[in-house]
């Protein structure tokens, strides 16, 4: 996979939770430009093992000289976001991959209704820089605990000016789902982006108010969590790998010097789709790619996010 | 090194020849004595120095021929070129790409220079020098996209990613294989490969959309693609059948191997970064059979390939009037024994 070697510019405290790096390429070239929605996958070296986690492109995807991304300091951290937040500072090397895009506007919408909720607000950073400047009708629906971590409301609103509206938990307001759903023209897209309750409460309301499946789009990348320790059989490579419970099964695949594919590390992309070849027990699948019929078949697993509970599980690696 | 470009013709009195490095170079597909179908995706990285694939958009000996060609074709039916609206993006996206490669991997023949949006291109075999706007598709004197198309070899398909799929949204195309831009613009991937024989049935067209879906900016992926064609013409449309499908009617013993072409495409498809869309570069080399028996491996190999061919895809390639004449001639090239697997000529 081609990378990006990179060195932090900034670093700067925007809420008590979140923190905002800007990055410049080592070389001193420009970055690729990218389409608003895209992300970059960061890889950091912690203690030894190396932790790549994913963070939208929060700039102008027209500004090539510089990316941004912002980093949430999880309170269940594997140590990806703890490490950001405690250990990059300006000066920092780091390697990134080229800008994916898994959250893509849909160009041929009539109006966007983008929903964000916490540091959800990220993809939608740049994606409104394209929406005003293909002079796009949209709305940006933003949700937050309390005013302040309602991370970049001051720089939306220079951006958004009236198309933006702001809910702060604390302060009793709350955004109308269906509401704000139900009064939309035909042809209008919604798009979330947030807490998994939010994301699943958006979709639903979209599906029941009838909205075509293809004009509701999300993006929330699973973080890896904690789970049970179990080992892995790799077949090709003829080696036993134990998968320990802070680690993802990708994560333990390439510490035991295996080279499988991946793109997103957070169970949308599918590239690190991997056959399963035996299995005693119970396949843990926390993708959102493979179908549940696939899911249910037991014959392929998502190795970045999911995990089993067996004794003998059987890889085509 | 320079390149000298050649006076040539791909209509009518059909000037066209390869030189001997040209035939040296050809993108020959056959590895194995057999044909099928597969998904023969690989990575488009650098290749040998001199070969085709040694940058990303290949120059050669036929480029100022093949760009007259395009223009011809394209004035005769300005149906050849379509982009549908939300494709302005994409259509900068090819422009930045195909300047920067042609500028950076040709510096004799092209230039570009950038002052922010400002950009100044200069293209000296076609003798074209346009400063414009990054962007503003008003200082440009046509679309974007049709500006650079006409001044790079190939066809180029710009694919908007949509509903998990891609569709044809945008396309440049004057020298293509029996498919029509006309027809299929709009089309999303499934629609568009529906007549490809036994192909589907494979499932190969469903795993090669799996994989670009997810294609990588700077990770572009290539394959090759193949036909036979009676004369060095580029432009085999659909819409001009009339003028080209007779042709078949032409061939004889004592002229199947001057007549009959191996057409080789070089597809290769890369990821967009501002429109996250994806160019299909389709670029066509042509060879006559006489010029490819120079190196009697090829001629060895194209005869097995040939005789063993399912009679579907005989048909569906068009080769079915000439198909027997070719093996005949091709077979005094072979002598049975065994072949190593590989692509290369003697």
């Amino acid at each position: 996979m081609s990378m990006i070697d990179i060195k932090v510019a900034a670093v700067e405290q925007v809420t008590p939770l979140v923190k905002h790096f800007t990055f410049v390429k080592k070389d001193g070239s420009p970055f690729p430009a990218f389409s608003g929605g895209s992300h970059v996958v960061v890889s950091m070296n912690v203690g030894g093992r190396v932790h790549r986690n994913p963070y939208s492109l929060m700039g102008s995807p027209a500004d090539t000289g510089v990316y941004h991304i912002s980093v949430r300091k999880q309170e269940q951290s594997r140590g990806g976001s703890v490490f950001m937040h405690e250990n990059v500072e300006v000066g920092t090397s780091l390697q990134i991959t080229y800008p994916v895009n898994l959250f893509s506007l849909a160009k041929k919408a009539h109006k966007h209704i983008l929903i964000a909720g916490g540091i959800g607000i990220t993809p939608f950073m740049s994606q409104l820089i394209d929406l005003n400047r293909l002079n796009s009708n949209f709305e940006l629906h933003y949700a937050f605990r309390s005013p302040e971590h309602g991370a970049f409301a001051d720089q939306l609103k220079a951006i958004c000016s009236s198309k933006l509206h702001c809910y702060a938990d604390s302060k009793g307001e709350r955004l109308d789902l269906l509401a704000l759903l139900s009064k939309q023209p035909l042809g209008t897209h919604v798009y979330v982006c947030g807490p998994n309750p939010m994301v699943v409460a958006v979709i639903e309301t979209a599906r029941n108010l009838g909205w075509p499946e293809n004009h509701i789009h999300s993006e929330q990348f699973l973080s890896l969590g904690i789970g049970e320790p179990f080992k892995i059989q790799l077949a090709k490579s003829n080696i036993e790998v134990h998968v320990p419970a802070e680690m993802s099964m990708l994560e333990a695949i390439e510490a035991a010097g295996v080279e499988a594919d991946y793109l997103c590390r957070g169970g949308v992309c599918g590239r690190c789709e991997v056959n399963v070849l035996e299995s005693d027990g119970a396949l843990l699948h926390h993708d959102h790619f493979l179908t549940d019929a696939e899911k249910a078949s037991g014959k392929k697993i998502m190795p970045c996010v999911s995990r089993a509970r067996c004794d003998r599980l059987v890889l085509d690696l | 090194m320079a390149l000298a470009f050649k006076q040539e013709t791909f209509r009518n009195d059909y000037k066209y020849s390869n030189s001997p490095n040209a035939i040296k170079r050809f993108p020959f597909p056959f590895a194995e004595d057999q044909y099928m179908y597969s998904v023969n995706i690989e990575p488009h990285v650098k290749g040998k120095q001199g070969s085709v694939c040694e940058f990303p958009f290949d120059v050669d000996e036929h480029y100022v021929g093949e760009c007259l060609d395009k223009q011809i074709t394209l004035d005769l039916d300005r149906g050849r070129y379509k982009a549908l609206p939300h494709m302005m993006d994409a259509q900068w996206d090819f422009v930045e790409l195909t300047m920067d490669a042609l500028s950076n991997d040709y510096p004799e023949h092209f230039s570009l220079k950038k002052d922010g949006l400002n950009w100044t291109w200069e293209n000296k075999p076609l003798n074209i020098k346009q400063s414009f706007v990054f962007g503003d598709a008003s200082t440009m004197p046509m679309e974007p996209f049709e500006f650079m198309s006409r001044q790079v070899q190939g066809d180029f398909v710009l694919l908007d990613q949509r509903d998990e799929t891609l569709y044809a949204d945008a396309g440049f195309v004057t020298s293509q294989a029996d498919w029509s831009l006309a027809f299929d613009v709009g089309m999303s991937w499934r629609e568009w490969h529906a007549p490809v024989p036994r192909a589907t049935e494979l499932g190969v067209m469903d795993r090669a959309l799996k994989y670009l879906l997810n294609l990588q900016l700077g990770s572009p992926v290539r394959r090759l693609n193949w036909t036979m064609t009676v004369n060095p013409r580029l432009d085999t449309s659909p819409e001009n059948y009339p003028l080209w499908g007779t042709d078949r009617n032409t061939v004889n013993p004592d002229n199947v191997a001057d007549k009959v072409h191996l057409r080789v495409e070089l597809q290769s498809l890369f990821r967009l970064p501002r429109s996250n869309g994806i160019v299909f570069s389709i670029r066509c080399y042509l060879m006559s059979l006489k010029e490819l028996s120079s190196y009697p491996r090829w001629a060895k190999r194209l005869h097995r390939v040939q005789k063993t061919m399912h009679p579907d895809l005989i048909e569906y390639k068009g080769m079915t009037k000439f198909h027997p004449m070719m093996v005949e001639w091709l077979s005094q090239f072979d002598d049975g024994s065994a072949m190593a697997v590989g692509t290369q000529p003697e």
